[in-house]
């Protein structure tokens, strides 16, 4: 399944937005997520499932004015 | 001595509130734009402000640069206002601000939706609308706006206990570009926490904005942008300070013509 990771495409067996971060290396990291410009709270990732062609966003803490 | 000293630094401390909650001192420091994260550090060290302020950006799984930021800012413990900067819709902002506030585990938001790109200025439209969905949403907001005393009305009545006018375009050092209308705003709310956001360059801007009776100031590229920014860091701490004392004080009143400040009385008559 082809999925947009921050505006790059990653071909993922991940069938959950919580599988696709473990899968992608995301394990343990201070992040949020956003699914097609919606936020998805941390506890809700593993109940969100992903679908080919899906967008995701996933930020952490920056620097910031 | 040392006990008179300390007693004087508690004197100055903030009584104003911002949603309930004192700032240690009147100064919100960015953390952006510092040559090296060790200068960030030297820097906050030297403002010691009451709170930095911190956003989000994409991350790489590979990278993961926000975790070592993450972890410095933790290191310096130091309360953190995330904001929504680079946010040009009310669709943005918001949910900007929902992942800040999972990231940073804090309901405070510096909320910015930026309208114009030379000037960086604030769709003060889209920040109102911004400000009453996330304030029922329970965030504590704070907006980054303009002086205008009518939009200032609109975020109170939605929601804002907090106000953040700019002094001028971010990052652009001019000062305090508009006094008079500063000090309406100032005039208007008295009873509101003002902070000055944006556009201060130097340490007397500081100054001059806890001198009109502005609650605090934020600053991020007057010191990140400096040659030595830990020592512009504590200058800005230092105006700060005097510029509160000096509010406190209360300043003489104004006037067109001289009038003598030694004594006329008395004086020889020598003609």
């Amino acid at each position: 399944m082809l999925i947009m990771v921050n505006d790059e495409t990653h071909d993922v067996t991940a069938t959950t937005l919580a599988d696709l971060l473990e899968e992608l290396g995301y394990r343990g990291a201070r992040i949020a997520t956003a699914l097609n410009g919606h936020f998805v709270p941390a506890l809700q990732r593993a109940v969100t499932p992903l679908a080919d062609g899906m967008r995701v966003e996933v930020v952490a803490p920056m620097q910031g004015g | 001595m040392t006990d008179r000293i300390q007693d004087n630094r508690e004197d100055n401390r903030m009584d104003v509130l911002f949603y309930g909650q004192a700032l240690s001192f009147p100064l919100m420091l960015g953390t952006a734009q510092y040559p090296s994260p060790e200068i960030l550090r030297e820097a906050v060290l030297a403002a010691r402000p009451g709170v930095v302020t911190v956003s989000l950006r994409r991350e790489a799984a590979r990278e993961k640069t926000g975790q070592a930021f993450w972890s410095l800012i933790q290191e310096l413990g130091v309360p953190v206002l995330p904001n929504t900067a680079g946010c040009h819709t009310v669709k943005e902002a918001v949910t900007t601000a929902h992942m800040a506030r999972e990231v940073f585990g804090t309901d405070w938001v510096k909320l910015e939706v930026i309208g114009e790109q030379d000037t960086l200025q604030p769709d003060v439209f889209g920040l109102v609308e911004a400000a009453r969905i996330l304030s029922e949403e329970g965030f504590k907001v704070f907006p980054y706006t303009t002086e205008d005393l009518v939009v200032a009305e609109r975020l109170l009545a939605c929601g804002c206990e907090v106000l953040m006018p700019w002094g001028a375009p971010i990052g652009s050092g001019r000062g305090l570009n508009n006094v008079f209308g500063l000090r309406a705003l100032r005039a208007h709310f008295p009873g509101v926490p003002l902070v000055v956001d944006a556009g201060l360059g130097v340490p007397s801007h500081a100054a001059q904005a806890l001198e009109l009776g502005y609650d605090a100031v934020l600053i991020n590229t007057a010191v990140a942008r400096a040659g030595d920014p830990a020592q512009m860091a504590r200058a800005f701490r230092l105006a700060v300070e005097a510029g509160q004392l000096g509010r406190k004080a209360d300043p003489m009143e104004e006037r067109d013509m001289a009038a003598p400040s030694t004594p006329v009385a008395g004086k020889a008559f020598l003609g």
